[in-house]
């Protein structure tokens, strides 16, 4: 595919982006029945005769699922209707059991709000032209042909598991002006938003599970003349992908902007492999999805009094949230951005509540924590380890009975289950050897064992004192003080120090 | 006001997914039209302030408790199934994408 | 007693006082299905052994002193697009031939429950849709008065098992008369209660906002106790209404007209209705007079656009609400070669699947809400719904229920309309109009027409929850022709 390198496309091309993302909600039952929605369970176990659409069955929504979009519309500077219909988007596919889909169409309702972010250093508002209540689609899996690709599959197999659990989706109107930005804009906007469910506690907002989903919207316009054609680009499922999706996009329309050529309005697939995009199966025409207003459910008419209940329940917004974290940990915008990214926030958050010093609780979260998490393929917030135990921990080495070597051992005791620091330090003996006797005994075995190293620091050359700080470490198995046995080193030497 | 040809009959039953034969397009086209043109009969009537009726019930805000509770074991739910595959329903391939 | 011929209130005393048992009353019915069912085709699947076996539990219970519902022990036809657990549920399609739903509709659920025995599944036209029952993807019913001619529909089943005296309790549903319409070419009580009185849950929906559930038997008293069985709010239909229902049973006991202003609707009468028809509706007007009713003509201006709005509203709907007999899930699939796609599958099996009239519907639905067409089709309809809506409610402003000759003919011959739907249609002209506007209405037996013999129906129609109206009235009006006759007007029909 030809393109047109990024920089260069941008010096003759405006980007106008749209974004339409789709969060599951984390509700316990789905939006019209009461099967759950357990991620990863048995393939059609999670199923009842309305969400395989049995003759007969009538879906009854989700009072959370509607208190959460409403508390999503909210956050979102949104307009919430006062009187909203279902409506049914109709069209066959074998993922959709009832044929249609519960979805909204002219009536939704949560409209015309804004969510703000940052790239750069500059605020871009983003504008929410909607917020509408939908249901999921079950999973299809294709066999045969290329493995996965419903191209060239014999067949398909479907659980509908997944089949009606809430879906919110979340458009924003048109996006102009951001020039060379807009990629980072896209993956900037998709991270507030979902930073903003999780804040929220609506979904868990999970890319690699599918429960957020982004569509992208592009097209290129020169300067001064109207929008051009824009491809819709489906398949964006992560931040990453987002950011390289409409950079792709520019790059590809770009070069066939060049060449004279006309855009396809169309829907494209993002290819995670190489990072560019590829057409759908152009339809032979455009669907017509017949909606019309749900008959099985009555209007959703929202008291005043309840939207403003709802409204006392918000959170503080991530990025005023952020903000204040920022200034009160003493870090920068890129320090910040590794603990939102690690997904480590909230529990660095809750550790220096905790009592331990912002630096060490960041240190020991990105650090140790996040290591040991990834090997065993959980949550750092999963890890049985406590805010309580860091700030143990951190007062056992403020004391000097805990070095940082032997800290990290007690929290891999902890981890692995053997107990409290407190008992760790005990069952194992673990404690900085405090007494100078037994640290200048090994201090003279040393010596004796390497006198051309004791000559060479008697000369003065101390930085080979590191070889005999190394061998009374290695004696004591960690539990000495370095510093204090190098200046032991270098008295027993008689050099200054 | 109507007339339904035999290229629309086509249309219509591609959308709603019927094989409708070749040879009975123009029978359904008569039939439609003749249909049609006596439900037109409803742009009579002048109804433009008039709201829509969606609902025969003055009922709103129906919702029920976010309560999980076991649908269909997996035999029951899959007991009708024309096909299966793994414990999936196994459905002809798919040439369109959505 | 006759276990047959006796109303389902006699059959329950006589359950309860123990001088007949349940069983003996279900097997006196399938030996009457056994004998009479092949010439009338009212049932599309007799369940014996669960009816016996029903029939046995509640003979035992009577047995063990326990309490017995007001209807237990008595026999029941239920319509077959009502999901029965573990029988077979069709709607009359082949598309569903075969398929036994894993769960049991609201109403089964309440029939059980009041120890109703459940016969079997009654025949219909496909998917409810029709007047005649020639519509069922399994051959039509006949109707007993006449073997020749049609039953009504789509609920011509039950209202045939009631008349061929196959069972003295039946389940409808009715969703442009479909109750009522069978009930009055078969001398039968039948009633479309208020849309939301009865739980939709389980039935296989023809057209949403028209369907409702309702009561069949060959008496008022018989139809109030059914409707009191089935009736009441159920949480899995969100358009149930939760409110008490209306005491239809002291209802049809007070059969006292007395003061009650009843309302002639000027729009269902005259041209077009059979002079038969005319003749007996003009005899219940003066029966109704004669029993202290005060009857004034009322005109409701936008019925004559019912028709119209009924045939895109409900296509519309039913387009919609019949896509998911595509073939993956249950049903009948078919061309699945291996290398035919999804699509060319699923438009196969709903080729083949469904009948003629039932792909008519689904395609004029499919028009009327096609963008383009929406506005002019399906959004005018809704607006002519509101406006029949106020109609209705202008008119029980002035009268407490309103009148007409429930069909404007009798039974016509089998075959006679079955390739003309827009003449088929106007059998329902006069039912409609309840159904637009979510009111209830019943249909019951005021004589013969005297130019073919033929039973022929008085529709009396209510407000919404005001289903009781229908039944003091309705007692009224049959306490008065069984004074008149000796005897229910379905005595008269002719032996099998």
């Amino acid at each position: 595919m030809k393109t047109v390198p990024f920089d260069e496309a941008l010096t003759r091309y405006e980007p106008v982006i749209g974004l339409e993302v789709h969060v599951e909600l984390g509700t316990q039952s789905k939006m019209f029945c009461s099967c759950s929605t357990n991620f990863g369970a048995a393939p059609n176990t999670q199923v009842c005769p309305v969400c395989l659409a049995l003759p007969g069955a009538m879906p009854v929504a989700n009072r959370a699922a509607i208190e959460s979009i409403i508390r999503i519309g909210l956050a979102l500077n949104c307009s919430i209707a006062e009187w909203c219909r279902m409506a049914r988007k109709n069209y066959f596919y074998p993922d959709m059991p009832k044929d249609y889909q519960i979805s909204q169409y002219d009536e939704p309702i949560c409209t015309d709000g804004y969510l703000d972010v940052t790239v750069d250093g500059k605020v871009i508002r983003v504008e929410i032209e909607r917020v509408h209540m939908e249901e999921d689609t079950g999973k299809l899996t294709h066999s045969g042909g290329a493995t996965g690709r419903i191209h060239g599959a014999d067949y398909s197999v479907v659980d509908y598991n997944r089949a009606g659990i809430p879906l919110v989706e979340i458009v924003t109107k048109t996006v102009v002006g951001t020039g060379a930005l807009a990629p980072a804009v896209a993956r900037t906007y998709v991270a507030e938003l979902r930073d903003l469910m999780r804040a929220l506690g609506v979904s868990d907002v999970k890319m690699e599970e599918g429960s957020l989903r982004c569509d992208a919207n592009l097209s290129l316009n020169r300067p001064g003349d109207p929008w051009g054609t824009r491809t819709e680009t489906k398949n964006v499922n992560s931040l990453r992908s987002v950011e390289r999706a409409v950079r792709f996009e520019i790059e590809r329309q770009a070069a066939v902007l060049d060449d004279g050529g006309r855009v396809h309005q169309e829907t494209r697939h993002f290819q995670e492999g190489d990072g560019t995009t590829a057409p759908g199966r152009s339809k032979e025409q455009a669907e017509d999805y017949r909606y019309f207003p749900e008959p099985d459910l009555v209007p959703i008419a929202p008291s005043r009094e309840w939207v403003e209940k709802l409204r006392l329940t918000l959170p503080e917004l991530p990025s005023v949230r952020r903000a204040r974290l920022a200034e009160a940990w003493a870090i920068g915008e890129f320090e910040m951005a590794t603990l939102v990214n690690a997904g480590i926030l909230d529990i660095v958050e809750e550790t220096v509540a905790a009592g331990v010093a912002p630096d060490a609780a960041r240190k020991w979260w990105s650090g140790e924590f996040t290591r040991a998490a990834s090997e065993r393929g959980v949550e750092p917030a999963d890890l049985p380890v406590t805010s309580a135990d860091i700030a143990r921990v951190e007062e056992l080495i403020a004391s000097g009975a805990l070095n940082d070597k032997l800290a990290r051992q007690v929290f891999e005791a902890v981890l692995a289950g053997e107990g409290s620091p407190d008992e760790v330090v005990a069952a194992r003996g673990l404690a900085v050897v405090s007494d100078d006797g037994p640290l200048l005994e090994a201090i003279d075995a040393a010596l004796a064992e390497q006198p051309d190293v004791a000559e060479k620091i008697r000369s003065g050359k101390l930085q080979a004192a590191g070889a005999i700080v190394g061998a009374v470490m290695k004696t004591t198995r960690g539990q000495a003080d370095a510093g204090r046995v190098r200046e032991l080193l270098l008295e027993r030497l008689g050099v200054e120090g | 006001m109507t007339n339904i040809s035999r290229a629309d009959v086509a249309h219509l039953a591609r959308l709603a997914r019927l094989a409708i034969p070749e040879d009975q397009l123009d029978h359904y086209a008569e039939q439609l039209d003749v249909i049609l043109q006596s439900v037109a009969r409803v742009g009579e009537v002048a109804a433009a302030d008039v709201p829509a009726m969606s609902h025969p019930v003055p009922l709103l805000n129906v919702f029920r408790d976010d309560v999980a509770r076991p649908g269909l074991d997996r035999e029951a739910a899959m007991a009708a199934a024309p096909a299966i595959e793994d414990d999936r329903f196994r459905v002809p391939r798919i040439l369109d994408e959505e | 007693m006759s276990l047959i011929r006796d109303n389902a209130s006699v059959l329950a005393s006589a359950i309860a006082e123990g001088e007949v048992s349940s069983e003996e009353v279900t097997r006196a019915h399938l030996d009457r299905i056994a004998a009479v069912d092949e010439r009338v085709h009212a049932f599309l699947h007799v369940d014996s052994d669960g009816a016996i076996a029903a029939a046995k539990r509640v003979d035992a219970k009577r047995a063990a002193g326990e309490k017995l519902g007001p209807l237990a022990g008595v026999p029941l036809a239920l319509k077959d697009v009502l999901a029965m657990k573990g029988q077979p549920t069709t709607a009359g399609s082949k598309i569903l031939e075969g398929w036994i739903p894993p769960y049991d509709a609201a109403v089964v659920e309440r029939l059980r429950a009041a120890d109703i025995i459940i016969l079997g599944k009654t025949n219909m036209d496909e998917f409810a849709m029709g007047s005649s029952t020639e519509h069922s993807a399994y051959g039509p019913t006949h109707n007993p008065w006449d073997l020749d001619r049609i039953p009504g529909g789509s609920g011509g089943g039950s209202a045939a098992a009631l008349a061929a005296f196959e069972a003295p309790l039946a389940i409808g549903t009715d969703t442009g008369g479909s109750i009522r319409q069978p009930a009055a070419v078969t001398a039968t009580v039948g009633v479309k209660p208020t849309y939301g009185a009865v739980p939709r849950y389980g039935l296989i929906a023809l057209a949403s906002s028209l369907d409702q559930v309702g009561p069949c038997a060959r008496n008022v008293l018989d139809t109030a106790l059914l409707h009191a069985a089935i009736a009441g709010h159920d949480a899995r239909d969100s358009t149930s209404i939760n409110a008490p229902v209306p005491d239809v049973v002291a209802a049809a006991l007070n059969a006292d007209v007395r003061g009650m202003k009843v309302g002639l609707v000027r729009e269902l009468s005259g041209a077009g209705y059979q002079a038969g028809v005319q003749q007996r509706f003009d005899e219940a007007v003066a029966i109704l007079t004669e029993l202290g009713a005060e009857v004034i003509e009322v005109s409701c201006p936008h019925f004559e656009y019912a028709l119209a709005a009924y045939y895109l509203i409900l296509p519309s709907e039913c387009s919609s609400n019949l896509a998911r007999f595509d073939g993956m899930r249950y049903g009948l699939r078919v061309g699945d070669d291996g290398s035919r796609s999804v699509e060319e599958v699923m438009a196969l099996t709903r080729e083949a699947g469904f009948g003629p009239e039932v792909k008519r519907r689904i395609m004029i639905g499919t028009y009327a809400l096609s963008s383009g067409y929406y506005d002019a089709y399906y959004g005018q309809a809704q607006k002519v719904r509101t406006l029949i809506t106020r109609d209705f409610t202008e008119a029980f402003e002035k009268v407490d229920v309103l009148i007409s000759p429930t069909a404007p003919t009798t039974a016509f011959k089998i075959g006679e309309k079955v390739d003309d739907p827009v003449a088929m249609y106007l059998n329902d002209i006069a039912t409609i109009p309840v159904n637009l506007a979510g009111n209830c209405a019943m249909s019951l037996p005021i004589g013969l027409a005297p130019e073919d013999g033929l039973p022929v129906g008085l529709q009396i129609m209510a407000p919404p929850m005001g289903d009781d109206r229908l039944y003091r009235a309705g007692a009224a009006v049959e306490a008065a022709l069984v004074d008149r006759w000796g005897h229910l007007l379905i005595e008269e029909a002719p032996a099998l």
